[in-house]
């Protein structure tokens, strides 16, 4: 299984990746291989601020279903649109097009914090 | 936890692997949509051999079984079987499962779930008051579904047995992939055709059957796409859309329940059937997006729970997510609105018939 070194982890399974105060957040490769095909990524707090671990949304896949948390506190700024068509990335390019969305963090510092590749990596595997 | 004589082929391939009554059991190895569709469009093989098979053997056997079970069991002849249900004195359901007439008035094979080995086997054993010879065969025999619309083309050169001609819920043993003794039946649980093998694990019958299989390129399937094929035809998961609680007449299951016999709880479920029923189990589509799963509760257009879903799926054939579950008969007319309540909001749905469209 694959885990970028750029990016951050959450024991939920989350990455995250900063750029600015601006942050690109979806699922590892781990998650989706655990969930399957995914029929479709429900969120439903855009414009929000929520804190760190709040559930954010929720992603639908053939059998299951799981809740989606927020790696760090922050408000929702932007949903992929193209998952509405083609759910499917999340499981074919979890870390590229399958990215499910992007938020402004609080505290850039909260990001640091989290858990690298190789922490994200023992803890799967 | 258990293995099958097929587990390590499983592990092999890459399957992605879980408990399952009590067995290592393959859910899925490429994903669940893509094993569906390839059963749907072609064929794929099943490994469930976790199953449970019983032997029930001598003068009194079919006797037996009639008393224990809800269908006609004397109807059967040599090579014939039939789906029936084991009831509970309550009239609900310890088990459904599907009878093999071996030899008339003689040999019977039950095959059971893999959950439930224990408790229909103690079920049976208590009830069997006329020294019916039985025996627990489950641990010792395979069994392999193949399954698809071109299941039974791609394996007719293994065996003599004309597969392609073997009528629905019929079956014939004999020598399969060079292998001796080979049950093969016309039965399976995906509503696209094919067969289910048993036979037992001796001189490396398993790895034989199992390469002769791979080698026609038909592959492996798991318990995932098991179920959204099953859920797609709405046959019913026991343990899920039927159990203890849930009567045959409830369940749809009608058919299987012959009042032309005596059996357990007759007298109750005749009764029910007399008074009507009070919920049933139906299937619904989505209208709205969402997507139904065990237990969600449904509701009627004013909020009030009015039944709740057993099974629920995205379903891969259709392109859309589909249920089954237990409603008041006030909402179990086709066309019916109902709601499934995702995550504390109701989400329009509408009762539809089976097969799933």
């Amino acid at each position: 299984m694959n885990f970028p070194e750029n990016l951050r982890y959450t024991k939920d399974h989350e990455w995250i990746r900063l750029e600015g105060n601006i942050a690109t957040i979806g699922i590892t490769d781990f998650a989706q291989r655990e969930l399957g095909d995914i029929v479709y990524v429900d969120v439903n707090t855009l414009g929000k601020s929520l804190q760190a671990e709040e559930v954010f949304g929720t992603v639908e896949a053939v059998k299951t279903v799981s809740d989606l948390y927020l790696p760090v506190a922050g408000t929702i700024k932007t949903l992929n649109p193209q998952l509405e068509g083609q759910p499917e990335l999340v499981n074919n390019d979890p870390y590229g097009e399958g990215w499910m969305i992007q938020m402004e963090v609080n505290n850039p510092a909260d990001v640091d914090a989290l858990m690298s590749s190789e922490a994200y990596a023992a803890l799967v595997g | 936890m258990k293995n099958t004589p097929f587990t390590a082929h499983h592990q092999a391939l890459g399957a992605k692997m879980a408990e399952f009554a009590g067995y290592n059991m393959p859910i899925s190895y490429t994903g669940i949509n893509d094993e569906h569709a390839a059963v749907r469009n072609r064929a794929g093989v099943f490994d469930v051999s976790h199953m449970g098979e019983f032997i029930l053997k001598g003068p009194n056997a079919l006797a037996l079984i009639q008393k224990v079970t809800s269908n006609d069991a004397s109807k059967l002849t040599k090579g014939k079987a039939q789906y029936s249900c084991l009831t509970n004195e309550e009239g609900g359901i310890v088990d459904d499962l599907i009878v093999y007439c071996v030899e008339e008035n003689n040999v019977y094979m039950l095959v059971v779930n893999a959950s439930n080995i224990e408790k229909d086997w103690n079920w049976i054993s208590n009830r069997n008051t006329d020294q019916v010879e039985m025996h627990n065969i489950s641990d010792k025999t395979c069994l392999l579904a193949i399954q698809g619309p071109q299941a039974c083309k791609l394996l007719q050169p293994l065996t003599q047995i004309d597969i392609l001609n073997l009528k629905y819920y019929t079956f014939e043993k004999g020598e399969f992939a060079g292998v001796k003794n080979v049950l093969v039946s016309a039965t399976g649980y995906t509503g696209s055709g094919g067969i289910e093998i048993y036979f037992e694990d001796v001189d490396g019958a398993a790895d034989k059957i199992w390469k002769a299989i791979a080698d026609l390129s038909i592959p492996p399937i798991g318990l995932g796409a098991r179920d959204t094929l099953r859920l797609e035809m709405g046959y019913c998961l026991y343990g899920n859309d039927i159990d203890d609680t849930t009567s045959p007449l409830e369940a749809g299951l009608g058919w299987i329940t012959k009042f032309t016999k005596e059996f357990t709880a007759r007298p109750i479920l005749e009764a029910q059937k007399a008074a009507g029923i009070t919920r049933k189990l139906v299937g619904f589509e989505m209208v709205e997006r969402g997507i139904p799963r065990h237990d969600y509760p449904i509701l009627d257009a004013s909020g009030n729970t009015i039944g709740k879903v057993t099974s629920g799926t995205q379903a891969p054939s259709l392109n859309k997510a589909v249920g089954l579950g237990y409603v008041a008969l006030s909402h179990a007319n086709l066309d019916a609105e109902i709601f499934i309540e995702i995550r504390n909001k109701p989400v329009l749905a509408k009762v539809v018939k089976f097969p799933f469209q």
